[in-house]
């Protein structure tokens, strides 16, 4: 992975910057809170070295951890003076390099910004400060039997500033939608160091949805210093149903005949053989061992309605060969049914030294296709790969097993992975469901995107960090400068449609 | 120069006029079905671009729950498609027509989008920006771009379909766009209370929507707007009414409608419309119709937080002849005022700098507009990076120049 060359003229002048850093946070501070508050030696600065994406290493030029927006304002403010580049970090779980190092940038860790600002059940959002984990949101307003919808599966440390950078998923976006639909406002500090408010508590806000931009710009476009999240009454019951199948395409069609008749399960997961084996060795949730396909289907919402689908699934299922089937009856059983699911990862951490999870949606229609071609490229490359499916969605991830002791064998995982995401591309879908594209996918996006479209993207970024200092690196596999992206071709000012109709 | 109508019928058409245009520095005044040019500043005197031609339904896969049409495609092609498989778009565009007096044309995908629609459902479902899964489109440099894809969870580059839902056609002409359809509710009801102040009506909806009852809209009508509903329940209840909408599966609905009953049997006398009276009654919410009736007020709305809506209301209507009504559990509110000159445009953005939120004047005499912002005004540096964003993806100005402000 080839990231930007480090400025040596920055590196000389390090000593100088982590002094102003030093600086900058002792005027605007004071109470104490400024001791450690810029790490830069080195042994403290390996806790930054990397986030969930681990193959990749770096350790950063220097580490600040600011804890007000005025003091955020002040570095991105120092940083764009003097043309530093910055890469702002919440709880470091990005499985795609978001927040990877450069040799060259300064580290802004949001780990200070731990405090819920508001909850406000009447209008039914939260306020809170962007280092506050995911979970903390929904136990802050459990007392109500409210919770914050997204839930990606870090979410016990996973910041909320992150998920919006990130634009995170979970196991419920069918129903309930990814961060971008559940923010209603935040705080963003610009490179320059200019705070902007976007949003609130309000619905829409007029003019271009720059919040929207934001969520999912993976830390390219500024730094968020507060956010406004919706929150959402909690539903009264959940029931999960787990369907085994004897075909793959029997489990497919399953999940395309649930939404056929108009249900929306708040979660739709599926399991290859490889998969079920693997937990179920790990948790002894009770799965099918011979079934080929495992479909775990949780509905959500008033008892009646619960009670009332579980009942059609079951008879749809039936229908399709569902050769086993089991309902949970209580909250024990049915967290015991997810226990596999949400433990698949670790579960194929016992199988194999190491393993790399993939992240590519498809169209699920074209869902039994794609496993029978990851079957062949499995083979092709020599390594074991696992499948867990967000089904309701079309989000794959494929567990690719390897050892990373073997030479070659890292490469080779990824190799794998790339002619996956191509694969996915390939059937109609994308690159990354969830994940990010960091620098983990950026020299794949010319599979999905042209020249036109990526430029088309940079310009936005043109428009917030015209010089290209926030995490520079990631997403794009070329950063074009952009004043050449902000030229205009010019044809010569023929008119060459003489043939379009006119009025 | 005389203002020429150009009907591209495909991208390179479109390519073309835009490059001349950019070249020549002349305006395109870009258009769907041309039934909202009233909402927004009147843009500079250009050539009108229609993307009626860019019709047609190219892909739908019910149980994919996705949609691929052309930009230029009537709204009420896909709904009935749509309804054909027991489906539909939750955000629940709502028909403008009636308020811009352009029953005539037919509203199309694009231009849907491209203002970011939604209805009462907006609430639980969102707008139309939440349901753009990705298009194709003519960039103000004249190059055909694309953006997202036709999946659901997609995080794959910057989300420019957000930037283009709501963008007023000042960045890019869409031609196809990718929308998430979803299953139509097998069962409505709607729940009306009756006799309520805003204060009490604002406590209602607030006490029904934290309820896990999955109310999906609430609204409220005084009486006097009341009284205009074709709905005779409505019309004929002689008081204000506060509807509660509650949608999903038989059995659900009448479980939900009995705990709801049992929740709002302190806040004042309840009625039941049944599913066809229902559907009128929100597409009236929806469709600003309340209001419509008096032709030559202005028409504000208002998107704020829902519990400072009777605050807001109650400094509204110390303005002579006011109408207003509530939408989104009090989120928003719809207000007609009388135009005189400048729609009280000041009054009104006062009323919410406390509390926060945005002020559109939807509706207006030519006069105030030229006076008046008609989309909330921006901090400096939004305003900033507005007009950045807009020099990026259209460097000549030629596309919808001054629709925004």
């Amino acid at each position: 992975m080839k990231m930007p060359a480090p400025d040596k003229q920055i590196l000389s002048r390090r000593r100088q910057i982590v002094g102003d850093l030093e600086a900058i946070i002792a005027s605007a501070g004071g109470s104490g809170l400024t001791a450690g508050s810029v790490i830069s030696d080195p042994i403290s600065l390996k806790a930054y070295e990397c986030d969930g994406l681990s193959a990749y290493r770096q350790l950063p030029m220097v580490v600040v951890l600011p804890n007000s927006t005025h003091q955020v304002s002040d570095i991105l403010r120092y940083c764009h003076e003097h043309q530093v580049k910055v890469v702002a970090r919440g709880s470091g779980t990005s499985l795609s390099g978001g927040a990877l190092p450069l040799e060259d940038a300064v580290m802004i860790g949001l780990g200070k910004f731990n405090k819920i600002i508001e909850i406000d059940y009447g209008n039914r959002c939260v306020v809170t400060q962007p280092g506050v984990s995911n979970l903390a949101i929904s136990e802050a307003v459990a007392e109500k039997e409210f919770y914050y919808a997204p839930d990606p599966s870090s979410q016990i440390v996973c910041s909320i500033g992150g998920n919006v950078a990130e634009n995170s998923g979970g196991v419920h976006c069918l129903k309930y939608g990814l961060t971008t639909n559940n923010v209603l406002g935040a705080e963003v500090v610009l490179m320059n160091g200019d705070v902007m408010r976007l949003g609130g508590k309000h619905l829409d806000p007029g003019g271009y949805d720059l919040l929207g931009v934001l969520t999912g710009s993976e830390g390219l476009l500024g730094v968020i210093t507060e956010v406004t999240v919706r929150i959402l009454r909690r539903p009264v019951i959940a029931r999960a149903v787990l369907l085994g199948f004897s075909e793959l395409e029997a489990a497919g069609d399953c999940v395309g005949a649930i939404i056929g008749a108009g249900i929306i399960p708040g979660g739709m997961e599926m399991m290859d053989k490889p998969a079920i084996h693997a937990t179920e060795e790990f948790v002894q949730a009770g799965y099918p061992l011979d079934a080929e396909a495992l479909l775990i289907v949780e509905l959500d919402g008033p008892q009646v309605e619960v009670d009332h689908l579980i009942d059609r699934v079951e008879e749809i299922a039936r229908g399709l060969g569902a050769d086993y089937m089991r309902i949970s009856e209580n909250e024990k059983e049915r967290e015991l049914f997810w226990a596999g699911r949400k433990n698949a990862f670790p579960a194929v951490g016992r199988l194999s030294p190491d393993y790399y999870c993939m992240d590519g949606t498809i169209p699920r229609s074209r869902l039994p296709e794609v496993i029978s071609r990851m079957k062949e490229l499995s083979k092709e490359f020599g390594l074991e790969v696992a499948n867990v499916f967000h089904a309701g969605d079309g989000n794959l991830h494929p567990l690719i097993l390897y050892n990373a002791n073997t030479p070659g064998e890292l490469e080779k995982a990824e190799n794998l992975g790339a002619e996956i995401l191509k694969l996915c591309v390939e059937v109609g879908g994308v690159l990354t469901g969830e994940h990010g594209v960091g620098v983990e996918k950026r020299d794949l996006m010319g599979t999905m995107f042209t020249e036109t479209d990526l430029n088309h993207q940079q310009r936005v970024k043109c428009s917030f960090d015209p010089h290209s200092l926030l995490n520079p690196g990631k997403v794009f596999p070329t950063l074009h400068r952009c004043a050449e992206l902000g030229r205009v071709h010019v044809h010569g000012g023929e008119t060459r449609f003489p043939d379009i109709p006119r009025f | 120069m005389t203002n020429q109508l150009f009907k591209p019928e495909t991208t390179e058409d479109l390519q073309d006029i835009v490059n001349e245009a950019r070249e020549q520095s002349r305006p395109l005044l870009i258009q769907g079905g041309g039934t909202k040019t009233g909402w927004g500043h009147t843009p500079m005197a250009g050539d009108r671009v229609e993307t009626k031609k860019f019709a047609g339904i190219d892909l739908y896969e019910p149980a994919e729950l996705v949609l691929t049409a052309k930009s230029g495609t009537p709204i009420s092609d896909i709904e009935e498609l749509l309804a054909d498989h027991a489906q539909h778009l939750a955000f629940e565009p709502p028909d403008f027509r009636g308020l811009y007096g352009t029953v005539r044309s037919s509203q199309t995908l694009g231009g849907i989008v491209a203002c970011n629609l939604s209805g009462s459902r907006r609430i639980q479902a969102g707008a139309a920006r939440d349901h753009l899964l990705g298009f194709e489109a003519v960039s103000g440099r004249g190059e055909l771009f694309k953006s997202g894809g036709r999946v659901v969870k997609n995080v794959t580059g910057f989300d420019l379909s957000k930037l283009m839902a709501g963008s007023f056609g000042t960045l890019a002409v869409m031609t196809s766009l990718s929308v998430k359809v979803m299953p139509a509710p097998e069962k409505t009801r709607t729940l009306l209370i009756l006799g309520l102040d805003e204060t009490q009506a604002v406590r209602a909806m607030t006490t029904a929507l934290q309820s896990p009852h999955e109310v999906n809209a609430a609204a409220y009508l005084a009486a006097t707007q009341g009284r205009r509903s074709s709905v005779s329940y409505v019309s004929g209840a002689g008081q204000a009414i506060t509807a509660l909408r509650i949608q999903g599966p038989g059995p659900s609905v009448s479980a939900r409608l009995e705990e709801l009953y049992r929740l709002l049997s302190d806040a004042g006398d309840i009625e039941e419309l049944h599913a066809h009276n229902s559907k009128i009654l929100w597409q009236e919410i929806g469709n600003v119709a309340p209001l419509l009736p008096n032709r030559t007020a202005a028409i504000w709305r208002m998107s704020l937080p829902p519990t400072s809506s009777p605050a807001v209301a109650a400094r509204l209507k110390t303005l002579e002849g006011a109408e207003i009504y509530l939408d989104w559990g009090g989120g928003l509110v719809w207000f007609a005022v009388p135009d005189c000159g400048d729609a009280d445009a000041k009054f009104v953005r006062a009323c919410l700098e406390e509390c926060g939120g945005h002020a559109t004047l939807m509706r207006s005499t030519e006069e105030a507009k030229a006076c008046v912002p008609v989309f909330q005004p921006q901090s400096t540096e939004i305003a900033a990076l507005t007009m950045s964003l807009k020099s990026n993806f259209d460097p000549a100005g030629i596309l919808n120049p001054g629709r925004m402000g």
